[in-house]
């Protein structure tokens, strides 16, 4: 490992003075226990670097380094040991962290509630009375109480929200169910009754937390995913100061008529004009364009693109929300909107659902009037209805298929970022492409890498993994990917502009720019006195046709949206037998869905660049590959990590088997309270009833969910990796 | 029936103090990587895993 060109303060082995800092960084690449090893290992041995710790569910690096060292230095270090990483936010605990440590605290107090009154309730059942049942009423109150006050509070709260603003949602039935039981109960214990219904309430406040829990975990678990991915835009810019040095601005804090030094693979932090260097600029992020296009003195830049060649500098004409990035955030805000109007099947379910459970107990309360029993008796009849059809299998019918199907996607590299996305997902039956980034995988890749020598090979990684321009990048990845192993340079320098260069066994190497103007990009690797070419292009990822094949096969007709020249797009448009539309603005490409929208079409996107934000934003539901810009990852509903294309399509069909397992739960449980509903109205429904009848229909229900994770699995194993 | 004045005591007291482990458990992290636990013991410690 090459760490000779960094230059530290801290002497290697000796115990740090200085206060460290905790980073973060994502690491998607951890996949088994040696890269645990590997990363834990090497970055222990750089210096000013006290420990790192993997955390491999959430593929994640929490570094403990001394001061000195700065975020892109550990980024460095992880690249040279083999792995891609990004910063990951540096608030550890996101607002939905918090929310799944609440629910599970609740289903935690819930659960050792339910244990001890059941024990109680088994004696009840089973035969004791007089003093002994008494005092088992007495003592399943006692913990009772507090337990529901507890963790019913998540129902409570939302219930109360959906009463002060006149409407009624799931909550509602469940809140009065498992109160008016709980009165009710207190009722008998006090007089000295024979059915309590402790059990009963919270054991339904157990199997709906089960299900809420589910549901928070799916959610933060992708977010910590994608919160990982963020990261690629210009945070910030080197501005030029009056007397020459440059210093570090954040993006917010730049203004028109600033000076910003923009370096060799740096992305633009603000909009301006070039008034020194020639460069040539990538602008693929915002345009769709795939080819990098010169730029000099006098040409307008913007935000979000990236100087691929020389370092240049730009005079600001508009920072921060004047960009056009800007209007672009603009744009997607309001194609966000529609999304919200989006209602999830248990929802809809539950507009049915809780009207009819309040009209049944209603129903059966006067039903008892009339037929002259008493209030008490007609009431614990009622009650025993709202607890029998309290939605237990209706609350996890859909929780617990999607949480496993969610799980399934992750290790075939598909985030998704809720359940309502499955939903959407599922009911897709067009796909729009975007091509630079998403049909093909939006870097420059070596063209021509089988020409070269092994030894060739060797000094072209070691060179090119030390740099972090974009062709360097591009084909230090291409490189490990093929299985070379870096030769160790000595005296590694980067000229900016020019190229990187070193020795080995006393042969002087370089990997420099072409001299005289090349049609595309490439660059020139030096051993000794021989010269090669490398050129470089944006293949198509690997498996695009298969991947298109199988959308059609599931009824999904795909077409292209690109803001790239016509000439490009068709070239692609030709070789997949696409449809294809070229040349088009973010503005284009909302404008098509919406059309298509209009027709009753639900699209599905797919995009990356900044340009896809407002469509990725507008359509019925996306998708956005992993090197998308932040904008577009947020947009989207969904990330998948890697080079293949296949989890597109795979994406569709779990969200699809999905539906079909989450139409069998409601059908189990509407089987359910079929059967248990006239028991409960007839007044059968003993409390031992009620707890047989609503564990078995969960149990039902979530083994049901389980059969996901294997069908998944096998329609996954042929797809992806 | 005199032992279930200490049979009942004993039960909550095992439930709640399993309930206090659980709470401590979540507040010091340890869920927060499960995964990881399990391939941790086939690191070699010497050598490149």
């Amino acid at each position: 490992m090459n760490v000779a060109a960094m230059s530290l303060s801290v002497p290697l082995g000796s115990p740090l003075q200085e206060p460290l800092i905790d980073s973060r960084f994502t690491v998607p690449g951890i996949r088994c226990a040696g890269c645990i090893g590997k990363i834990e290992r090497g970055l222990a041995a750089v210096p000013g670097i006290a420990s790192a710790r993997v955390n491999f569910s959430a593929k994640r690096v929490a570094v403990s380094h001394a001061r000195t060292l700065d975020a892109d230095e550990i980024l460095e270090e992880l690249r040279k040991l083999g792995f891609e990483a990004e910063r990951a936010a540096d608030k550890p605990l996101a607002p939905d962290d918090a929310e799944t440590k609440r629910l599970m605290r609740a289903l935690a107090v819930a659960g050792f509630g339910m244990m001890n009154i059941m024990l109680f309730s088994v004696s009840v059942w089973s035969g004791a009375d007089l003093v002994t049942r008494e005092m088992f009423h007495w003592l399943s109150a006692l913990i009772a109480i507090p337990v529901i006050a507890y963790s019913g509070r998540p129902f409570f709260a939302s219930a109360l929200m959906a009463l002060r603003y006149r409407r009624t949602n799931m909550d509602v039935p469940i809140s009065i169910g498992v109160l008016l039981a709980t009165g009710m109960s207190l009722y008998e214990t006090v007089t000295g009754g024979e059915h309590a219904y402790f059990d009963g309430a919270v054991m339904l406040l157990f199997f709906l937390l089960a299900g809420r829990a589910l549901d928070a975990m799916m959610r933060g678990r992708a977010r910590s995913g994608i919160a990982a991915l963020l990261g690629r835009m210009g945070r910030g810019a080197q501005v030029v100061q009056d007397g020459g040095a440059a210093r570090y601005v954040e993006a917010e804090r730049l203004a028109p008529g600033m000076v910003m030094l923009v370096a060799a693979g740096e992305a633009l932090a603000a909009d301006g004009e070039i008034v020194e260097g020639r460069t040539s600029i990538d602008a693929s992020m915002l345009t769709g364009e795939s080819e990098a296009r010169p730029a000099q003195s006098g040409d307008i830049v913007h935000a979000g693109m990236i100087n691929l060649g020389n370092p240049v500098r730009v005079r600001i004409t508009a920072a921060a929300q004047d960009t056009a990035i800007a209007d672009i955030a603009r744009l997607m805000d309001e194609a966000g909107q529609s999304r919200s109007r989006y209602v999830r099947v248990a929802d809809r379910a539950a507009r049915l659902y809780a009207p009819a459970v309040h009209t049944l107990a209603f129903l059966s309360f006067c039903g008892w009037m009339l037929a002259g029993a008493g209030v008490y008796h007609a009431l614990t009849i009622a009650t025993a209805v709202l607890i029998i059809t309290c939605p237990c299998a209706l609350g996890l019918a859909v929780p617990a298929a999607q949480v496993v199907a969610a799980g399934a996607l992750m290790k075939r590299g598909l985030l998704i970022k809720d359940g309502s996305a499955l939903e959407r997902l599922a009911e897709a039956d067009e796909v729009l492409l975007d091509k630079t980034g998403t049909l093909t995988l939006g870097e420059p890749r070596p063209a021509n890498l089988k020409a070269l020598g092994p030894r060739w090979r060797a000094i072209a990684l070691g060179l090119a993994q030390a740099s972090r321009h974009p062709l360097s990048r591009g084909l230090a990845r291409a490189l490990r990917e093929d299985g070379t192993e870096p030769a160790s340079i000595e005296g590694i320098s980067e000229t900016a502009g020019t190229g990187m260069s070193g020795r080995i066994d006393g042969v002087d190497v370089a990997l420099l720019r072409p001299e005289a103007e090349t049609a595309g990009l490439a660059v020139d690797l030096l051993v000794g006195g021989f010269r090669t070419r490398i050129a470089f292009a944006d293949p198509l990822r690997p498996d695009v046709r298969e991947t298109l094949a199988a959308l059609n096969a599931q009824g999904l007709r795909a077409a292209i949206a690109s803001g790239d020249r016509v000439e490009a797009v068709g070239v692609v448009a030709r070789d997949l037998g696409l449809f294809a539309a070229a040349g088009m603005t973010p503005a284009d490409k909302l404008a098509l869905l919406e059309r298509r929208a209009a027709m009753g079409r639900k699209v599905l996107m797919v995009g990356d660049g900044l340009n896809d934000g407002p469509a990725l934003a507008g359509a019925h539901v996306s998708i956005a590959p992993g090197g998308a810009s932040d904008v577009s990852q947020q947009a989207a509903d969904a990330v998948f990590v890697g080079a293949a294309l296949m989890p597109v399509a795979l994406a569709v069909r779990v969200g699809r088997a999905t539906m079909r397992v989450v139409r069998q739960n409601f059908a189990v449980a509407v089987v359910y309270n079929v059967l248990a509903v006239p028991l409960a109205i007839a007044g059968f429904v003993t409390p031992l009833v009620a707890a047989l009848a609503m564990s078995g229909s969960s149990l039902l229900v979530v083994g049901n969910s389980l059969r996901l994770a294997r069908a998944a699995e096998a329609c996954g194993g042929k797809g992806a990796v | 029936m005199t032992i279930l004045g200490f049979l009942i005591p004993l039960a909550l007291a095992m439930g709640l103090a399993g309930l206090y482990f659980f709470f401590w458990a979540s507040r010091t992290g340890q869920f927060e990587d499960l995964d990881g636990a399990a391939n941790r013991i086939l690191i070699d410690e010497d050598g490149e895993g």
